[in-house]
């Protein structure tokens, strides 16, 4: 229900929303322009050629170029998120790739280092060796000189054995001894005492 | 003064054809004059195309997807093919009513001849295009599947009365609406210049001024909530019939 204001005396008419009370409204009042249907043929048509006019404006230039620029910044905007996340993708397979050649690097430099260690102790393990054999050696060597020496050594106690009989002899029994006697003398004597 | 003047249709120039009145009046200037408005708004917002819209894009776009969103949603992708005649109607409903809101101005959807000529377009092309797609199954729009039998002799008659209603209720919903709030705007600065030359009386003119600048915000709303309402009707009505399968 809508109330419309009546023309010169001012007065509310009831309309109700159907064509047919709209018509009897205008026969109480006997006035609204909007029932004057001399006029329909003029706004029909009028309004026929302008909003024709309007369909083939939209239809055929402005919505295609609106709907296009839309279109494309939509296109672009998805072409733009499909390259970022390749990008990252990308991005990602080199932080792997990155993770795993140090991983790589990690083990192979332990690895060296084990390797290293091995050959050094075989290294160590060998010269310790050669070292000691080198020491056996010397020591075999000084053990020789020393039993060289000594029995030099007894050699020369025997020849001062010797001369001392003689020495003892000669200021003993004041004669020259024979070298010969001596020794086989001092020779029994060393037997003597070796034996007793 | 009349309220209902400015409703009243004045010739500018006499043109006859067929034996028909076809003069072009001031509702044929406002009708030409608000689609070279639309034209004018979007080709002016659409003229460079912007990756990155400048202000009249922005509105341009703001518009078209607004539409476009209305069509969506009521008839889903497949019926973007009535995206240019949703379109129009709404561009052409939304603008006569804005220029109506200027004072002295006449408002080409205040008058039924108009508003039913647009409603009985839409319910054409919801006819045509019914049967074009469905052929003769277009008629169980009337008889909704999987009812009982006994209900359809009482949802038959209901559904092609509602059917017919429509033309009607989407033209007079318009015309009424703008020729009402015109009118009351009219009557309430009539009232103001009436109490305003009563002598002692006249500080209350304050009263229908206040009122009255409070029925032109009113009215703003309503031009727009009124186009809207035409578009999306047309909107719903179509999509009874676009749908795959009709009477569900």
């Amino acid at each position: 229900m809508i109330v419309f204001f009546d023309t010169g005396k001012a007065a509310g008419h009831a309309v109700e929303a159907t064509e047919h009370a709209v018509e009897a409204a205008e026969h109480t009042s006997g006035g609204m322009p909007q029932l004057d249907f001399s006029t329909f043929p003029s706004q029909i048509f009028w309004l026929a050629i302008a909003f024709v006019l309007l369909y083939l404006a939209l239809d055929r230039y402005l919505i295609p170029r609106i709907g296009g620029a839309i279109e494309e910044r939509k296109d672009r905007i998805a072409d733009d998120l499909d390259m970022a996340a390749r990008k990252k993708a990308e991005a990602d397979a080199a932080m792997l790739a990155y993770d795993k050649n140090l991983a790589d690097a990690r083990a192979k430099a332990s690895f060296i280092a084990a390797e290293n260690r091995a050959a050094l102790d075989e290294q160590l393990a060998k010269e310790t060796a050669a070292q000691e054999a080198e020491l056996d050696k010397s020591a075999a060597k000084a053990e020789k000189q020393i039993a060289k020496a000594r029995s030099e050594a007894m050699k020369h106690v025997e020849e001062i054995a010797l001369d001392v009989a003689a020495e003892m002899v000669a200021t003993l029994g004041g004669i020259k001894a024979d070298p010969k006697k001596l020794q086989k003398a001092l020779d029994t004597a060393r037997a003597g005492s070796a034996a007793s | 003064m009349d309220p209902l003047h400015q409703f009243n249709i004045e010739r500018y120039g006499e043109f006859h054809l067929f034996g028909l009145d076809l003069s072009f009046t001031n509702s044929s200037f406002f009708a030409l004059l608000a689609v070279a408005l639309v034209v004018a708004f979007l080709g002016f917002g659409s003229r460079k195309r912007a990756l990155v819209p400048g202000r009249m894009q922005s509105l341009a776009e703001l518009f078209y997807e607004f539409v476009a969103q209305m069509v969506r949603s009521t008839m889903g992708q497949e019926g973007f093919k009535f995206f240019p005649l949703i379109f129009s109607i709404f561009a052409f409903v939304l603008t006569s009513n804005l220029l109506g809101m200027f004072p002295y101005f006449f408002t080409v959807t205040s008058h039924i001849a108009v508003t039913g000529a647009l409603s009985l377009m839409v319910i054409s092309v919801v006819i045509i295009y019914g049967f074009l797609k469905h052929g003769l199954k277009f008629f169980k729009l009337f008889a909704p599947s999987g009812l009982p039998l006994a209900l359809y002799f009482v949802i038959v008659p209901i559904e092609i009365i509602s059917f017919l209603a429509r033309p009607f209720s989407l033209a007079i919903r318009l015309f009424a609406n703008m020729m009402a709030g015109h009118a009351l705007m009219k009557v309430f600065a009539s009232f103001i210049i009436m109490l305003g030359s009563a002598g002692a009386f006249s500080v209350l003119a304050i009263l229908p001024f206040l009122t009255n600048t409070a029925v032109v915000g009113l009215e703003f709303l309503i031009a727009f909530l009124q186009a809207y309402v035409f578009a999306l009707l047309s909107c719903i009505y179509l999509s009874d019939v676009s749908a795959e399968h009709i009477g569900h």
